[in-house]
């Protein structure tokens, strides 16, 4: 009834190559915003912020950026953990030796470098295709891992081997440190996501997110209608990883504060962000924001329902949570193998017809 | 002979052996891809559901005893009698082989024709189910396996080598066991692929599926069979790591060492999955002991995956995998 296209004309080129076409979908967006930025805020505590809000923002940048790589260039990963330590300790090294830069250019300087790093382990990918590709990354994620743990100069040669983050102010509001503000972290990271996702959704449908796709679809073909697959696939991986390294700073400085690299960015954290994509969808950046809220919520919830509600002690809580993880990814994979994203544009195309569908 | 070199034999004979697990491992993973194409990431949780199977049935445990004492405050753990070791590991098939017609029946059934990263999502889901099933089903804790191996230092190496050299070799017994177990495993398989009639179907499977379909062979059945026989598999290597180390969480990322032996070997082929195991398990051997002190030590977490990502770069498709034709 008011969610149609019917009556929404088009003037100009501009209006015609919205993200949005459907006036219904720009309120809503525009509403979020608003909500995100003008309201919640305000009435934020610390452990909403902590245990749903801020690690939910970080987690949508990493699946966005491994969305980028998997879902629209084809290019299975499992080396998000990895790169997301190089965007930790990149921002760790920043601000420990540069303690006047501020956290935005920390944060995309640790972006870059993973950028760089991650160029470097994309350049397999021209010659090595599909499982065996996923099984190289598996490379860089024990390579960096190591790297990490066994380099003192990393750690700045603490005692403990694990980095902490120094407090840092962004215009007069500490970001990162102790004395943190839930809310000015929240901010913080709403923005950065924000510019992120805009970003790559204007990248994605732009001339080089098609050249991803057609990588994707078939590499040959791509080759032959003119893609350089060997740039299309470096460009992949360098953005991704762009987007994952900036995903690891945030989830170092402002989220956890202090991190052992071997706990928090291990194997289980790129399946974690891998799961996000999956069950979000591949190929879609709304996808990757329901996949990270999925996988964030779920585990709170379940810890809630396990521990408080039926008393269990946490080690029972733990394995149980284990086992519905895994059915339910099996469970999704089977319902609807294109993710939650799918689910959603199949329920707007019934509401288009609503209430006089044929 | 100068001491290093004997020890860098020593170390290449250790790592010979250890070799032999990685590729006991992978042997399960490479039965099941080339069947159905499914790259299954659950074999290392498999061979930790299927020791600690074996070693709840042994000891007489309660399956899930933790989760019915939290809800209905029982307190019960033992039946109270003990299995022996051969009747326990006959019982542990029967499991592995009903836990195969169960992820086949409510699984893998609904995914045909999915794309193969579908697939492997699917199976890392089961990985995470599994680990929380058997973990609920026999407790956390590690447990010591016990089937009758022998352990220790095999003496007549030790001897032999001292007579030889003037310095006695360290060798496990149980590593040699596992050296025979496995060939025995492979020459069973090799023999049951070639003469028998559903080892025929499993090859006409592996070869073209719907070719094998035309020709009346029952693709569900086939499918079963090897996930029965990749249970096998991850029993067997199971059993060996277990002895070895006991059985643990840790078990379950033996997975992650069997990959680039995989990689290796190419993921089609059985004598690659072998000959994988034993250059990844010499090398990341040999790496540790001469280059490793140097640079911190624990190199073997990462050294097999770099070896392995340095053989493709020259042969894509592994050292024994089929030579990949593309076509638009």
């Amino acid at each position: 009834m008011f969610y149609r296209e019917a009556g929404d004309f088009k003037t100009s080129y501009t209006a015609d190559n919205q993200t949005f076409p459907i006036a219904f979908d720009r309120y809503g967006y525009f509403l979020v915003l608003l909500v995100g930025l003008g309201v919640v805020p305000f009435i934020i505590n610390d452990y909403w912020a902590n245990s749903i809000l801020i690690p939910f923002l970080i987690y949508a940048i990493a699946a966005i950026g491994l969305n980028i790589l998997t879902g629209y260039c084809g290019q299975v990963s499992l080396g998000t953990g990895g790169f997301m330590a190089v965007g930790a300790y990149t921002s760790y090294k920043l601000m420990t030796a540069f303690p006047w830069m501020d956290m935005v250019t920390i944060t995309l300087l640790s972006g870059v470098m993973t950028a760089m790093v991650g160029l470097a382990f994309g350049l397999p990918s021209l010659r090595i295709k599909g499982f065996y590709l996923a099984v190289a990354t598996l490379a860089a994620q024990f390579f960096l891992v190591w790297m990490f743990n066994k380099v003192p100069w990393f750690y700045n040669y603490s005692a403990s081997g694990q980095i902490s983050a120094p407090e840092r102010t962004l215009f007069g509001y500490a970001v990162t440190g102790p004395n943190a503000e839930s809310w000015v972290k929240y901010v913080f990271c709403f923005i950065l996501v924000f510019v992120l996702a805009w970003a790559a959704r204007n990248l994605t449908r732009g001339s080089i997110g098609r050249q991803w796709m057609a990588i994707r679809d078939m590499d040959i073909a791509a080759e032959i209608i003119g893609v350089n697959p060997m740039r299309a696939k470096l460009t992949a991986f360098a953005v991704s990883s762009f987007y994952v390294g900036i995903a690891g700073a945030l989830l170092f400085t402002v989220y956890l504060g202090a991190v052992e690299v071997g706990e928090a960015y291990g194997i289980l954290k790129s399946f974690l962000v891998l799961f996000m994509i999956i069950i979000g969808g591949l190929g879609s950046i709304f996808g990757s924001f329901i996949g990270a809220a999925f996988m964030v919520i779920l585990p709170v919830v379940l810890r809630n329902v396990m521990s408080d509600g039926l008393g269990w002690d946490t080690a029972l809580a733990t394995h149980f949570e284990f086992a519905i993880v895994g059915a339910l990814i099996m469970f999704f994979l089977i319902v609807e193998p294109h993710g939650l994203a799918r689910l959603w544009s199949l329920a707007k195309e019934k509401l288009r017809r609503w209430p006089f569908p044929y | 002979m100068p001491d290093q070199l004997l020890w860098a034999m020593e170390v290449t004979a250790n790592g010979l052996l250890n070799g032999v697990m990685y590729a006991l491992v992978a042997l399960g993973f490479v039965l099941i891809f080339k069947a159905s194409g499914i790259f299954n990431y659950a074999q290392g949780v498999m061979a930790l559901f299927a020791a600690m199977t074996l070693v709840g049935i042994q000891d007489g445990r309660v399956p899930f005893a933790h989760l019915i004492n939290a809800i209905f405050g029982t307190d019960i753990h033992y039946f109270g009698w003990e299995v022996p070791a051969l009747a326990a590991i006959l019982l542990t098939v029967g499991v592995m082989v009903v836990f195969a017609w169960a992820v086949q029946r409510f699984i893998f059934k609904h995914l045909v024709g999915q794309e193969p990263i579908i697939l492997f999502m699917a199976t890392i889901g089961l990985a995470y189910f599994l680990e929380g099933t058997s973990d609920l089903m026999w407790g956390s804790e590690i447990r010591n396996l016990d089937v009758g191996l022998p352990q220790g230092i095999n003496p007549v190496i030790d001897e032999a080598t001292f007579n030889l050299f003037g310095y006695g070799f360290f060798i496990d017994n149980l590593d040699i066991s596992a050296a025979i177990v496995a060939t025995l495993l492979v020459a069973g398989l090799v023999a049951y692929t070639q003469y028998t009639k559903q080892g025929r179907a499993m090859r006409a499977v592996a070869d073209d599926h719907q070719a094998a379909l035309s020709v009346g062979i029952k693709l569900n059945y086939v499918w079963v069979l090897v996930w029965s026989l990749a249970g096998l598999a991850a029993l067997v290597a199971g059993i060996m790591w277990g002895s070895k180390s006991g059985v643990q969480f840790s078990l379950s990322l033996i997975a992650l060492k069997a990959l680039p032996v995989l990689m290796l070997g190419g993921f089609t082929s059985i004598p690659g999955a072998i000959v994988g195991g034993l250059i990844i398990g010499v090398g990341e051997a040999l790496f540790e002991f001469s280059i490793g002190p140097l640079i911190g030590g624990a190199t073997e977490n990462w050294f097999a995956y770099v070896l392995a990502l340095v053989f493709l770069i020259f042969r894509p498709q592994g050292l024994f995998g089929e030579k990949i034709i593309e076509r638009v």
